[in-house]
């Protein structure tokens, strides 16, 4: 059940996503916090219907027999009724991100980026970039800025960021304005999917090095 | 939820309701008739939304064609407990443009398990048609800036930052639409 989740994805996020407009790495952690978030699927639906509002209002005559057309192309093939199929295998992932991974997180190809931390960049557009980060259960993230947004969707343990508490399926949302350094929690590792549009600003001299390698 | 007659809204959620029947009879029955008259209404729209999009108007024209033909092969998949006619026509094209531009994949959610209601029952039609009529007008009543700033998110390439500045759209009705279901569904599923 999904009734613990406190952080949500911000309505920029999810009335991008029902345009059609974000960069695929963003469409892939609104695909997933969705998938664990009912309040974000209602939101989500009111957003599609928004989209629907406005195309009512948007009109352009179609060339002449274009109905003709269409109709000589109608075939007898047919998608069948949508078959909601019960997950059995109970998975720590939603669906959208097994899809990017290619399996559950023990099939994540992890690779080690200092202190612990490990991490797995997944394929996307080049508009921005997604990667699960694995956190050892008490440690600290680098401090570090933003020089665009990032969101970050916590998938198992959880971790703290200044008076905030982020569990399983809340996301954090950091803009320009935020500077940070997210802790998790001392009870297991913390593992995320982390999205962002532009390079993290670090404070320390190592984690910059460290930067170039890693290509946060 | 207020459920008081209002004459606006009833010739509004009418008229969707004519499309709900047209597409049901689209999906049960394979009508083409009702395939025709739902081509003339939505096809320009979808065009006029391509090309809002900015799409030229030959391909938009074309992509068009495609939805609407996607539109009779999927009919299967529509459910007017869950969405308008036109919302679900919208999302269709959508995809349709994003496959077009081939440049960021949409992974859609995992589906919810709805609980076990065969068929859809008509109170909920009705009531999602009106909670859609109650959003139209609600769109139409807003300020002419923030109208253009919605449409502009929608048909334009406003980043995410720009999206952020814009306030007060109006969702409560269909957002508490979906929640009853959500409620109901969780209570099934005890
Ligand atoms: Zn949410
Ligand atoms: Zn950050």
């Amino acid at each position: 059940m999904t009734h613990s989740i406190k952080h949500h994805l911000d309505d920029a996020t999810l009335i991008a996503y029902a345009s059609g407009t974000l960069p695929e790495a963003f469409n892939l952690i609104a695909a997933t916090h969705i998938s664990l978030c009912d309040t974000c699927r209602a939101n989500a639906h009111a957003y599609d219907a928004v989209g629907g509002v406005l195309l009512e209002e948007s009109r352009t005559p179609m060339t002449e027999g274009s109905l003709a057309h269409a109709l000589a192309r109608l075939g007898d093939e047919v998608t069948p009724t949508l078959q909601i199929v019960q997950h059995t295998v109970t998975s720590d992932l939603p669906e959208p991100l097994r899809n990017y991974i290619g399996g559950d997180l023990d099939s994540v190809k992890w690779r080690p980026v200092g202190m612990g931390v490990k991490q797995a960049i997944l394929s996307t557009s080049k508009g921005a970039s997604a990667r699960l980060l694995s956190i050892p259960a008490g440690a600290a993230m680098p401090d570090h800025g933003h020089n665009g947004k990032e969101l970050t969707l916590v998938l198992k343990g959880a971790f703290q960021d200044a008076d905030e508490y982020f569990a399983r399926g809340d996301v954090e949302v950091a803009g320009k304005d935020v500077q940070h350094i997210p802790v998790a929690d001392i009870h297991e590792d913390c593992i995320c999917l982390a999205v962002t549009d532009a390079p993290l600003r670090f404070e320390g001299f190592l984690p910059r090095i460290l930067q170039k390698f890693v290509r946060i | 939820m207020n459920n008081k007659p209002d004459k606006k809204n009833d010739r509004k959620s009418g008229k969707d309701h004519a499309w709900v029947d047209e597409m049901v009879r689209v999906r049960d029955n394979r009508d083409k008739q009702a395939f025709a008259d739902l081509f003339e209404h939505f096809a320009p729209r979808i065009k006029g939304y391509l090309m809002k999009s900015g799409t030229n108007a030959t391909i938009a024209e074309e992509c068009a064609q495609d939805v609407m033909t996607t539109l009779w092969r999927k009919a299967g998949q529509f459910d007017p407990t869950r969405a308008s006619v036109a919302t679900w026509i919208f999302t269709i094209a959508r995809n349709r443009r994003i496959d077009m531009l081939r440049r960021d994949r949409r992974p859609e959610p995992e589906e919810l398990t709805w609980g076990p209601e065969p068929e859809p029952e008509q109170a909920h039609v009705i009531e999602l048609q009106q909670e859609t009529a109650r959003l139209v007008e609600a769109i139409s009543a807003l300020p002419e800036n923030q109208r253009k700033l919605i449409e502009q998110a929608y048909f334009g390439d406003m980043t995410q930052a720009e999206i952020s500045h814009i306030t007060g759209l109006p969702l409560g009705t269909i957002k508490s639409r979906i929640r009853l279901a959500l409620d109901r569904l969780r209570h099934a599923m005890k």
